[in-house]
């Protein structure tokens, strides 16, 4: 089964061998409120834990989705360029940003677990 | 994840102000946030494209109670009148009775300190009072700036006891029509007392979203009640700030502090519609040697509507440049319009580049995004006239 991991700021990784598909909970999601654009990286991008993997917009703000972890970019969600409210209906399924090649696992480490991020979330 | 716009209206309040209606909005399921030293709603559980939909659909119902609402009290129209008219561009004197109209406090180099409301009481027993609507985040510099230079004879009184409430919207006619059939008499920007659901209160045709709808003031005691009442309709839902913003912006209406600020005059601001051919040609208004010149000899920017290609938003703060890279304007309001189901924004630009048509990049995360000037009202308004 595919492992989870969470970021305090709300990013998911869906860990899948080593790649792993990052997006928002459902928290962000529902704090973000009606996503009406996604800016999503070009296929190839290198990206730093950190660093900009996306920009996603409501209708009130625009927000930066940050790589949960270092890794290339091997696939980006282009359904949501159509669809971007998909990120409020399904974000931890079809409303997905990109997938990353991990370049160092050992990162996951650091990240919440399923059980600690819905924990994490009860106290904000 | 990080919020890059961040809401530059938050006062720093410490305790937040209440409306009247604070409780019924937690009760709703509002999402509440600080606006102008008030907690209010900014969405209820539908959300903000839901609730800009229905609003454009139906009737949306509003909480503005934390504008500032005042009485000009003098002697006679006549006085009152030229007291408010020493600190507008717009002619009040000849303002009819029971009609309303829209203007900007202006500071001395012509520069706007707030846009407001000026509506004449229908009833010849209150001639010489003048109610006033100021924006919450400014009325309370708005109050001593006006006491300050009202004479003797002439008092503000600020009607704090009041709450006010909007109901926009195609169906907002009919909806108010079951509760006050009076209503559906009154024409766009237009005044008038009747009781609404028993309650008396004072109305005027006008809004702040492009439709038709009234807003509807009454004693804070009592405004809960007009508004449970109007929302036994199955028409009317609440609407919070969000939409409010996302309405007006289709509807090319300024927000103040955004759009237009104490840096902008009336003419910059594309507002001249709303000072009057004896204002432009008198004066005797703050900054009038200002504006008169402006309209005289014209501006170096000005404020125009901009329609972005593609899906992408651009905010406030975006640079404006020519597709050569020339810098010449910045947004004031930008985000995407649900009914126009496509990006928006308004801004300044220099006057050679405002004609509609004229293609200009938007400054979004360090990209160019090709824009053209538009048109506004983006999303043309339905008043009744």
């Amino acid at each position: 089964m595919a492992e989870t991991r969470y970021t305090k700021d709300h990013e998911y990784i869906r860990i899948e061998g080593d790649t792993g598909i990052v997006g928002i909970s459902d928290y962000a999601q529902s704090q973000l409120g009606d996503v009406v654009f996604v800016e999503l990286p070009p296929v190839g991008k290198a990206i730093a834990k950190g660093a900009e993997a996306a920009v996603v917009e409501s209708v009130k703000a625009a927000s930066e989705v940050y790589a949960p972890v270092s890794g290339d970019v091997v696939a980006v969600n282009s359904e949501l360029e159509a669809a971007p409210g998909t990120v409020n209906e399904d974000p931890a399924g079809k409303g997905w940003f990109v997938k990353l090649k991990l370049s160092n696992a050992a990162e996951l480490e650091g990240l919440m677990s399923e059980a600690e991020y819905q924990d994490y979330v009860k106290t904000l | 994840m990080a919020a890059e716009a961040a809401e530059s209206d938050i006062a720093s309040a410490v305790a937040p102000l209440k409306t009247p209606l604070h409780s019924r909005h937690v009760a709703l399921g509002a999402r509440m946030v600080p606006f102008a030293g008030y907690d209010m709603p900014v969405q209820y559980p539908s959300g903000i494209l839901t609730e800009h939909n229905w609003t454009r659909e139906k009737a949306g119902l509003f909480d503005v109670s934390h504008m500032g609402q005042a009485f000009l009290i003098g002697p006679d129209h006549e006085t009152t009148a030229r007291a408010l008219e020493a600190l507008i561009p717009a002619d009040i004197l000849n303002l009819a009775p029971g009609k309303q109209r829209y203007s900007q406090l202006l500071n001395e180099e012509g520069g706007i300190l707030d846009d407001l409301m000026v509506t004449r009481s229908a009833d010849p027993d209150e001639d010489g009072a003048l109610y006033l609507v100021v924006n919450a985040a400014c009325k309370n510099e708005d109050y001593p700036h006006i006491e300050a230079r009202l004479p003797a004879n002439v008092k503000l009184v600020r009607a704090e006891h009041r709450g006010l409430i909007a109901i926009q919207g195609p169906a907002a006619a009919e909806a108010l029509a079951a509760l006050a059939p009076e209503a559906a008499e009154m024409g766009f920007m237009t005044s008038r007392s009747m009781k609404v659901a028993g309650i008396k209160a004072n109305l005027s045709r006008s809004g702040y979203t492009g439709e038709d709808g009234y807003e509807i003031s009454a004693a804070a005691g009592k405004i809960g009640e007009i508004w449970d009442t109007l929302l036994l309709d199955a028409r009317v839902k609440p609407i919070g700030l969000g939409a409010r913003d996302s309405l007006r912006l289709e509807a090319g209406l300024c927000l103040y502090g955004h759009d237009i600020d104490t840096t902008t005059s009336p003419v910059e601001g594309a507002l001249t519609w709303s000072i009057q051919k004896r204002r432009r040609e008198e004066g005797g208004f703050p900054g009038a040697a200002r504006i008169q010149r402006e309209f005289a000899e014209g501006v170096t920017r000005v404020r125009v509507g901009l329609l972005p290609e593609g899906r992408a938003p651009a905010r406030e703060g975006a640079e404006i440049a020519t597709p050569e890279g020339e810098i010449v304007g910045k947004v004031t309001s930008g985000g995407f319009g649900p009914t126009l189901n496509a990006p928006l924004a308004m801004g300044y630009v220099a006057k050679a580049h405002s004609a509609p048509g004229t293609r200009l990049d938007l400054i979004v995360r360090g990209k160019p995004l090709p824009a053209v000037v538009a048109a506004m009202p983006f999303v043309p308004n339905r008043y009744k006239r």
